[in-house]
């Protein structure tokens, strides 16, 4: 009886924690307004140059995705959501297809990184890059080349010690060329933030890791290509 | 890495709690805002090496709590909201707008230890040393958020809680 009731107090927790991330991981993916980032802004100005870069990793915990008994209750309706566009639906399916893969999980090898990125690079024929992300702990599995809404579509994978994925799916000619912020999606329990930087629609996925740790590797990827 | 980054980088964190524990947009970022001016006037107090993000919330908490006293008329106000809407609740779930309401209605308190542990993913350690009070209040204002969320939800007196079984 005492196991039940921890196991149902385990489950509604997690229900909760869920939750709320779904009420609110939507703020981490909006821009920061100008009188918000503005003086911490004008500071780095004045530091950067001189400080000695240090890697900060903070600890976070990850959600774990689990049907508690409330889940289908508080998932009845989710948050009302910005137009999400169409290649990070295709960027989410894309992660929950090939992270779990075990012997095929690319299709060229980081051991042959410069081939993959010029390979790739050919395809959607505008030069790409493949970051580095040891400083937030992860390295490169490899890439394929992946079809996109309209012409090929590059697809980097990552991993960590323990094995988590992240993916990250890079498109040329992004619609409309609109430049954005960091925004965040959720595909099923595929977390996505999306991001568009001269032409190139970038979305950096994770099923396994919490939207705060992937919101560093996020951040990461997006110093790595705009240093 | 240097500081100013490290807060920089922390700023859609600080967003994200802010705008759960203050409810609508531009109260959240003011208290950021005036969070981050209160950060870089104490910085100086800060302890290299340690946790900055438990810092800045611990500086979030402080300012969050002084804006509370100044309004406390405000703040009185919302002891006396109207219950959820009933609408709401005709449909068979209950949704994530009614959670977004009942966290809000929770005492700031309460709601403070619920959002570092169940949004933050905080230890009760963590919270405890975040908010500067005992572990042991820690434990029983979660508690007791989460009873009356329970309540709130279901629409049912604390500790009445319809239970459904689990099958094994």
């Amino acid at each position: 009886m005492d196991n039940d009731n921890a196991t149902r107090e385990d489950a509604e927790l997690k229900a909760l924690q869920q939750a709320l991330h779904q009420l609110y991981d939507p703020v981490l993916g909006e821009p920061v307004p100008e009188r918000v980032s503005a003086p911490a802004r004008a500071r780095r100005a004045r530091w950067r140059g001189t400080a000695i870069a240090a890697g900060w990793v903070a600890l976070g915990l990850a959600v774990g995705v689990i049907a508690g008994w409330q889940l289908h209750v508080w998932r009845a309706v989710a948050p009302p959501q910005a137009e999400v566009p169409g290649f990070v639906k295709r960027a989410a399916v894309a992660h929950a297809v090939y992270s779990p893969e075990v012997r095929h999980p690319v299709e060229v090898g980081a051991d042959q990184e410069q081939h993959l990125v010029a390979w790739l690079s050919k395809r959607l024929g505008t030069p790409l890059r493949a970051p580095h992300l040891e400083d937030v702990g992860y390295s490169l599995v490899g890439g394929r080349l992946l079809p996109g809404d309209n012409g090929p579509v590059a697809h980097f994978m990552y991993q960590c010690k323990q094995g988590t994925r992240v993916t990250l799916y890079v498109r040329a000619n992004a619609p409309g060329s609109q430049e954005t912020a960091f925004r965040y999606a959720a595909e099923g329990n595929v977390k996505v933030f999306y991001w568009i930087d001269r032409r190139l629609g970038y979305a950096l996925s994770s099923a396994d890791i919490g939207s705060d740790d992937l919101h560093k590797v996020a951040n990461a990827v997006y110093r790595q290509l705009n240093p | 890495m240097n500081d100013a980054d490290s807060i920089v980088e922390l700023i859609p964190r600080l967003r994200r709690y802010a705008r759960a524990l203050a409810g609508d947009r531009i109260a959240a970022d003011d208290l950021v805002q005036d969070t981050l001016e209160r950060a870089w006037s104490k910085f100086h107090l800060y302890r290299r090496g340690t946790d900055l993000r438990a810092w800045l919330f611990t500086v979030m908490h402080n300012v969050h709590v002084n804006q509370l006293r100044a309004a406390r008329p405000a703040a009185q106000l919302d002891e006396d909201m109207p219950e959820l809407a009933q609408a709401a609740r005709e449909t068979d779930g209950l949704v994530l707008r009614d959670l977004d309401l009942a966290i809000r209605r929770l005492p700031p308190d309460q709601r403070e230890v619920l959002l570092l542990v169940a949004l933050e993913d905080m230890s009760y350690d963590e919270a405890a040393g975040t908010l500067g009070i005992p572990i042991g209040t820690v434990m029983s204002r979660l508690a007791r958020a989460r009873e009356k969320l329970r309540a709130m939800l279901q629409g049912l007196p604390p500790g009445g809680s319809k239970q459904l079984k689990i099958v094994k």
